[in-house]
């Protein structure tokens, strides 16, 4: 009988609120190692956490985009182990009662919608950052008590493509909304894989968790590493033991961390500093009333409304600054489906990192003005290409471009005739095959006459005189 | 009747990191043997029409603004530190797992 993987993600995004969950201490990344840090994050004696207001709207936010139920009554726990990078003993999270309890994500694999229900979204905060020297190991508190939203997924995931894809739909939903930055590297959104395998039919199976999964890419191999590793460990008759595993990225293969039997008894308990957290209709409708369109429901509209292909859509409303400069291209333009293929094949290509702000010399009305040439047949695509180029580097309109260059198409019948008749009698072989009914050759005039004319006569003019002179 | 085992002590102590003699242990076993027996006493009143509560006083959490306030430098954080090097808390190598 064939194997069949289950997959459930944990997904840590810190929430992008200028200060931490608990104190008025800068959350910024990169500062010099403990200039972030104050009584609170330092777990000092006699100190009290106080709840940042955005930090709550902002986990709001991501559970109405997520379809979550929004509880009107929440709780933050406490959730004890010792490491030296939680200076507290404990990490406030929330345990029993979670912000949001539910919701969904409905994403595209190969070009059809899958959907991955959400057990719960909760608030907590991160730890520090610890680094290891010799017998020595060095801790930095400016990550402690940064924002957290946990966001947990059912098992609902069937393959290592499946967890990619629902966590780039999921990135760039929280991306959408401003809450947060979804930058792997710097370990703002991070992810934990909880895989198993079962024979079709039957009940499922041990999972083993992976930790440190740093890009798609990691996530996409150490699943299927892992998946693998426990296939072959049942069917040579052994058993996968529930554990935390670690992904090392130079060898592709996940590892045990050997972690004590008691590492997760965390003895979870409400914490006696901060009383329950209470959302009301009014704050949950004003967190909602600020969701833009959605990637998912942009990508419907780029489908249906301007027969953009399902790839592309996912392409074009992955980030909304992409998105957002599309639209405003292809809303300019006669032919938003041309336009579609503008971003994806050429803006696409000179921008480095489209999340970063495209940063383009030449305005999405300029694009489409462009398109909009092609699509009237007054220039050919290969010349538009051109005059891209041109944009890219100045910005400048394309009808001024194709001035400046030489590039306009010549129409003059009598230039074009003289070219076409010049290349026809330079060529009586392949004339005469044309006449003998290889028209095939016709591509070969075509592409002469072009050459001859840099490009720039009108192709239609070009096989209409061709016709004429070779028949 | 004692409903604590010794072994559960010592696993909670090794939990919160305590080190406990014999004597110890078997004082804390009869602490929390009376903590569940009073447990056991407030378990006898009817509480079908309390709503549950994680706290005494009937409180909303208090919310602040998402504005920064800086208090401590650096070095008046690092100042009770018994070891610190590069401008971090210096502690024995704690590293889980390994290749």
């Amino acid at each position: 009988m064939s194997w069949e993987t289950v997959i459930g993600l944990e997904v840590h995004a810190q929430l992008a609120t200028r200060t931490k969950i608990f104190s008025r201490e800068s959350a910024a990344y990169g500062a010099e190692p403990n200039t972030h840090v104050n009584e609170v994050c330092a777990g000092m004696p006699g100190v009290l956490p106080v709840m940042n207001r955005d930090a709550v709207h902002m986990a709001m936010k991501a559970g109405a985009a997520l379809g979550c139920q929004i509880n009107r009554l929440s709780q933050f726990d406490r959730k004890q182990y010792f490491y030296p990078d939680l200076p507290k003993g404990y990490q406030i999270s929330q345990f029993a009662a979670p912000i949001c309890t539910g919701g969904e994500v409905r994403f595209l694999v190969d070009g059809e919608e899958r959907v991955c229900q959400l057990t719960r979204i909760h608030m907590e905060e991160d730890a520090g950052k610890s680094s290891h020297e010799g017998d020595s190991s060095l801790v930095d508190l400016n990550r402690a008590g940064t924002p957290l939203i946990e966001i947990v997924s059912e098992p609902d995931l069937g393959t290592a493509e499946e967890a990619a894809a629902y966590l780039r739909e999921l990135r760039a939903i929280l991306r959408y909304i401003d809450v947060c930055d979804g930058n792997l590297e710097q370990g703002s959104f991070r992810c934990d894989a909880n895989v198993s395998v079962r024979r079709k039919g039957e009940p499922l199976g041990t999972r083993a968790e992976i930790k440190n999964l740093n890009s798609f890419r990691f996530v996409q191999r150490a699943i299927q590493y892992e998946v693998g590793r426990q296939i072959d460990l049942l069917e040579g008759g052994g058993r996968v033991v529930q554990e935390t595993r670690l992904y090392n990225a130079d060898t592709g293969k996940t590892f045990s961390m050997r972690s004590k039997e008691d590492a997760h008894d965390y003895r979870y308990f409400p914490d006696p500093d901060l009383p329950p957290m209470v959302i009301d209709e009014a704050w949950e409708l004003r967190a909602r009333a600020e969701l833009p369109e959605l990637p998912g429901a942009r990508r419907v509209r780029y489908q249906s409304e301007w027969d953009v292909s399902a790839a592309d859509a996912v392409t074009l409303s992955a980030s909304r600054e992409v998105a957002d400069f599309f639209e405003a291209a292809a809303a300019g333009s006669k032919n938003p489906k041309r336009v579609s293929n503008w971003v994806v094949n050429e803006v696409l290509r000179v921008v480095e990192n489209p999340e970063d702000g495209l940063a383009l010399l030449f305005t999405a009305a300029q694009l489409a003005a462009l398109s909009d040439m092609v699509e009237a047949k007054e220039i050919t695509g290969k010349i538009a290409k051109t005059v891209f180029e041109h944009m890219v580097a100045t910005g400048d309109d394309p009808g001024a471009i194709l001035d400046r260059e030489g590039l306009r198409p010549v129409r003059d019948e009598g230039a074009v005739r003289a070219a076409v008749e010049k290349i026809v009698a330079d060529n009586p072989e392949q004339a005469e095959q044309f006449r003998a009914g290889k028209t095939k050759v016709m591509g070969f005039f075509i592409g002469q006459v072009m050459r001859a004319t840099k490009g720039k006569a009108d192709p239609d003019l070009v096989r209409q005189l061709l016709a004429e002179l070779l028949a | 009747m004692s409903r604590i085992t010794p072994e559960e002590v010592r696993h909670v102590a090794r939990l919160a990191q305590l080190e406990l003699g014999d004597e110890e242990l078997e004082a804390i076993r009869l602490d929390l043997d009376a903590v569940l027996d009073y447990v056991d006493l407030l378990k006898e009143l009817d509480v079908d029409d309390v709503e549950p509560t994680t706290h005494a006083v009937p409180l909303d959490l208090t919310l602040r603004a998402d504005e920064v306030v800086t208090t401590l430098t650096r070095q008046e954080v690092l100042q009770n530190a018994p070891s610190a090097r590069d401008g971090m808390f210096r502690v024995p190598r704690v590293v889980e797992g390994g290749n």
